[in-house]
């Protein structure tokens, strides 16, 4: 979702501009400002006291009271473990390969392309078609070629690479798949920007340093595309660890491969076992939030907030 | 001096992996031409009457859904822009207290899951008594949109030089003339990068649209609801028409600002 | 270059044939050029001619079409850049600004796995004198500052020969001055090769020993920095070397120590030695200091030449000198520089003058004159403004 985000990285300082005070800001402020309030901090607020209610007495299924249930965080801990764990493994795994699959793609397009402005801007268009597409139609479509009586599937048990008894859809692969594939435009992007603005100079200077082109690369290119990888990881962690289309057992998931946002998505809406939902949200939230936080301060990117 | 990977290794990997993003999109429009009955995963020969007959099939419903995204796409790009835009000029051009409390509001939207958002705006409904509705869907998607406004449009506001305000200013302009002749137009192509990208978020949201859409149904809501027993090749025809029609959009636009880059630079 | 080990003197560097053909244009056709050990060589000439050109082939970052690179007579012509024994002051430095200055000196150090490489960085930073500043960060420093990192971070290695990107073209003018003398200081205490291009007449007779003139990917001329300026041999030369005021006409008598040349019905006298050529239609020129500005006709005097009589059409005060220009008649406008001995100009706007010359400070040139235009003085301000236009349109164009 958050594909723009990564201008956040690259939007140029605008300290040096002379600011104002003045009622304006208060008039251009105060709407937008009041409707975060309204519908992004107040729910998360609502959200932390429903994670709280403790069920009503003789009440039906779904009505709770305000309380200070603090066992339903130890409850929802003991239950769905392997779903935290699965949620941030899938995700690490899925950023990893993303990573991995978009960097060479992204230093083509932002460096080896620069020369071809036509090319570039065409390639750029590439990667973000699949948002010009629905996101359930394409995660479907990998369902359907990873399907039993695909070809691919097919394919693949006459080479016997795979059992005859073996599936693909439902499996951990085809879920860390499906993120993978439905994030590499919001790494690649966040990459391709950095790597656009990446002075070769630098590189000749390496190479004249007598580094060789892999050391260039670790030494220099590594280190100054930094914003990039950082804006690109938590553009496809953040998203990936909540996400629950792929891992959903209409599409690419099976009963095995459940993550948090399926968990969280039965309990509130099919289970009404608001509680338990909302507990296991603020457990989501406040894990990403620390990882995010160590992860800039450590990378040392914290100009990228 | 270029990463000697060999001078053809990585324009052929590029290439395969822009392949690669292709292959669900190429699979969705091929299958939008599928002569298929009720669900579309074998092919059963080439038609175009999924694409003459899209709204026939299931009384129209997913034309109900797709009209309902467009409806709700437009309503909160609309009023997200308006908001973020104030937003991103008040943090380029003003001094403000809580500066900082402002930013982390704006920023927070964008490193929450969507599950969490979903969740939370539910859950305040719910405390609330609010029905889920259409009204709600849009209340939802204007929330998370605003913060993508701001960032889109601050840097356009940015890199607009103060001084062709203040000449406006000295040459008698009103504080509303000059907003009105001078920054307005300006800052339009960000305005506008803004709301498509509000309008394709909003469009293609499912998961806060899941907790927050009781009876009413969008177009992603219509394929999640479908896959279990199998989607129509109609849908498949528009999300390839909105595709398309996205595409040369995009290509438009990106081609006349190549040809007016080409011409500038003969004019130097 | 063995890793592990400092090359111990400077060394030669032999270009053989080298043409370098882009796209669209040839920048450089069939360069030979030698530059001895321990020499401060450069490579002088305006933006588009070829010079940085090949400094990159020498640095490796580039591939010649054709022709052979030799450093202390091994050929590299085949090897990467980071295998040369080379090293480069780039012209934008080039400090990597993810490191701190200290890192950044010994960068090449550990990726030749030469031993102590933090001590030999202080050392090359002590110096340029910029110790103190070893654990901030390149973009904390002034320019004056990060241009004397670059060049520790090249000379810390020790290399062959070290090549320099008109590294001085963002420091102001006073700034630069100081730089130009410490370089020259720190090449003859290492005694290293050096190889600088630069557009800057001034700077690279200066600081080199010798200077080849380039344009249009060719040299036109090599030599002493004296030697190029008071003997140029072709008009380009003349012209990029300081001003010269350039006359053509038929030579209309030889004998055993000059030649004898007809400049619009003014018999103009050149040594024999100093003449490149010494038949049919040439191009004679003297420097504008070499002239001198007469109130009256001056009177026949074996031993100079004399022009005029002509009009001042222009005075204009620098301090040290004053620059007059003077219009004759069927010759053009002549450029005389004349320093401010007395107060006052000698001569004002409009005023009938003579000029003359030692017939010893004329030269005559190898260029055909049917080639070469004849030379207008390109002192006015609108030919320096249009200059100044295109050299930025190319800067800008280049970025």
């Amino acid at each position: 979702m958050a594909f723009a985000a990564f201008s956040t990285a690259t939007a140029p300082s605008t300290d040096s501009v002379a600011r104002r005070r003045s009622p304006v800001a208060l008039f251009l402020l105060l709407p937008g400002i009041l409707y975060l309030v309204l519908f992004f901090l107040t729910p998360l607020v609502s959200l932390l006291l429903t994670s709280f209610q403790t069920p009503r007495e003789f009440g039906d299924i779904g009505q709770y009271d305000y309380a200070f249930r603090w066992q339903n965080y130890t409850e929802v801990i003991t239950t769905y473990w392997p779903h935290i764990v699965r949620s941030f493994s899938y995700a690490l795994a899925a950023t990893f390969f993303a990573l991995v699959i978009s960097y060479p793609l992204a230093y083509f397009i932002g460096v080896t392309a620069r020369k071809w402005p036509l090319l570039q801007s065409l390639m750029l268009v590439l990667v973000i078609a699949p948002f010009f597409i629905s996101f359930l139609l394409r995660t479907l479509a990998w369902k359907q070629l990873f399907s039993d009586e695909s070809f691919v599937v097919q394919s693949l048990k006459a080479l016997s690479l795979l059992g005859p008894e073996a599936h693909v859809t439902g499996t951990a692969f085809s879920v860390i798949f499906g993120l993978t594939y439905n994030f590499i435009p919001f790494m690649t992007l966040p990459l391709y920007t950095t790597l656009e603005r990446l002075d070769v100079r630098y590189l000749e200077a390496g190479n004249d340093l007598y580094a060789s082109p892999f050391q260039v690369f670790r030494k220099v290119t590594i280190p100054l595309s930094m914003p990039g990888i950082v804006a690109g990881t938590l553009l496809t962690f953040i998203p990936a660890a909540g996400d629950y289309i792929n891992a959903s057992r209409d599409f690419l998931g099976g009963t095995g491969t459940q993550m948090m946002g399926n968990v969280i998505e039965a309990n509130f809406l099919v289970l009404q076992n608001y509680p338990s939902a909302a507990a296991l949200s603020i457990i989501l939230m406040t894990v990403i939030l620390v990882i995010v936080s160590i992860y800039v301060k450590r990378s040392g990117t914290e100009e990228l907030l | 001096m270029k990463l000697s990977l060999g001078k053809w290794l990585l324009p052929v990997y590029s290439g395969l992996a822009l392949l690669f993003l292709m292959i669900p999109i190429g699979y969705t429009f091929v299958y939008s031409f599928n002569d298929s009955l009720k669900s579309n995963i074998t092919w059963r020969g080439f038609t175009f009457d999924k694409w003459l007959n899209v709204c026939n099939v299931q009384n129209g419903a997913v034309c109900q859904a797709f009209g309902n995204s467009l409806f709700i796409g437009a309503v909160a790009t609309v009023v997200a822009t308006t908001l973020g835009t104030m937003i991103a000029i008040a943090i380029v051009r003003y001094r403000f207290k809580f500066r900082s409390q402002t930013s982390l509001l704006l920023f927070l939207p964008m490193a929450t899951p969507e599950v969490v958002l979903g969740a939370g705006l539910a859950a305040q409904f719910l405390s609330l008594g609010v029905p889920k509705d259409m009204l709600t869907i849009i209340l939802a998607h204007t929330m998370f949109c605003i913060s993508f406004v701001v960032v889109t449009v601050k840097a356009r506001v940015a890199s607009l030089d103060p001084a062709l305000e203040e000449a406006g200013r000295d040459l008698y302009g009103s504080a509303w003339q000059v907003f009105a002749r001078i920054t307005f137009p300006l800052l339009l192509p960000g305005i506008l990068a803004a709301a498509l990208l509000s309008f394709a978020l909003s469009f293609d949201d499912f998961i806060i649209t899941n907790f927050n859409s009781g009876a009413v149904t969008t177009f992603p809501k219509y394929i999640y609801i479908s896959a279990a027993r199998g989607i129509p090749a109609e849908a498949n025809v528009l999300a390839s028409a909105v595709f398309i029609l996205a595409l040369v959009v995009v290509v438009t636009v990106q081609v006349s600002g190549a040809a007016k880059a080409r011409r500038l630079a003969k004019l130097t | 270059m063995a890793v592990g080990a400092f090359a111990d003197r400077g060394a030669d560097l032999e270009l053989v044939g080298i043409e370098k053909r882009f796209p669209g244009f040839t920048a450089i056709e069939n360069l030979n050029l030698t530059i001895p050990a321990g020499s401060f060589f450069a490579l002088l000439g305006p933006s588009g001619c070829g010079k940085t050109t090949t400094l990159r082939l020498v640095a490796g970052l580039e591939e010649p079409t054709s022709g052979r690179i030799l450093i202390g007579g091994a050929d590299v012509t085949n090897q990467k850049s980071f295998q040369r024994p080379v090293n480069t002051v780039f012209q934008s430095y080039a400090l990597f600004p993810h490191m701190t200055v200290l890192e950044n000196v010994a960068f090449g150090l550990r990726r030749r796995k030469i031993g102590d490489p933090v001590a030999k960085a202080h050392e090359a930073l002590l110096l340029v004198e910029l110790d103190h500043l070893a654990h901030r960060k390149p973009q904390q420093l002034s320019g004056g500052q990060q241009q004397r990192v670059a060049l520790a971070r090249a000379i810390v290695n020790r290399p062959a020969l070290l090549l320099l990107d008109e590294p001085l073209g963002a420091l102001d003018l006073k700034l630069r001055r100081q730089m130009q003398l410490e370089l020259k200081t720190i090449q003859e205490e290492v005694g290293l090769t050096f190889l600088h291009v630069t557009h800057d007449q001034e700077e690279a007779m200066t600081m080199a020993d010798t200077i080849a003139v380039m344009n249009k990917g060719r040299i036109e001329q090599m030599g002493e920095p004296q030697q190029l300026y008071e003997l140029p041999k072709t008009a380009f030369v003349a012209n990029f070397l300081g001003q010269s005021n350039l006359f053509t006409g038929p030579v209309v008598s030889t004998t055993s120590t000059a030649i004898a040349v007809d400049v619009s019905g003014q018999k103009i006298v050149v040594p024999l030695e100093r003449a490149h050529r010494i038949s049919g239609e040439v191009t004679i020129g003297v420097r504008p200091e070499k002239l001198t500005l007469h109130a009256e006709e001056p009177t026949y005097n074996a031993g100079r030449n004399t022009m005029g009589p002509g009009k001042v059409i222009d005075v204009s005060f620098s301090g040290v000198s004053t620059q007059y220009l003077v219009a004759v008649p069927g010759v053009g406008t002549l450029v005389v520089f004349a320093q401010n001995m007395a107060f006052g100009p000698a001569a004002h706007v409009g005023a009938e003058v003579w000029l003359s010359w030692n017939v010893e400070h004329g030269f005559g040139l190898d260029d055909d004159p049917a080639d070469a235009p004849r030379f207008e003085a390109d002192l006015d301000t609108k030919t320096i403004a249009q200059q100044r236009r295109s050299s930025l349109v190319t800067e800008l164009e280049e970025a």
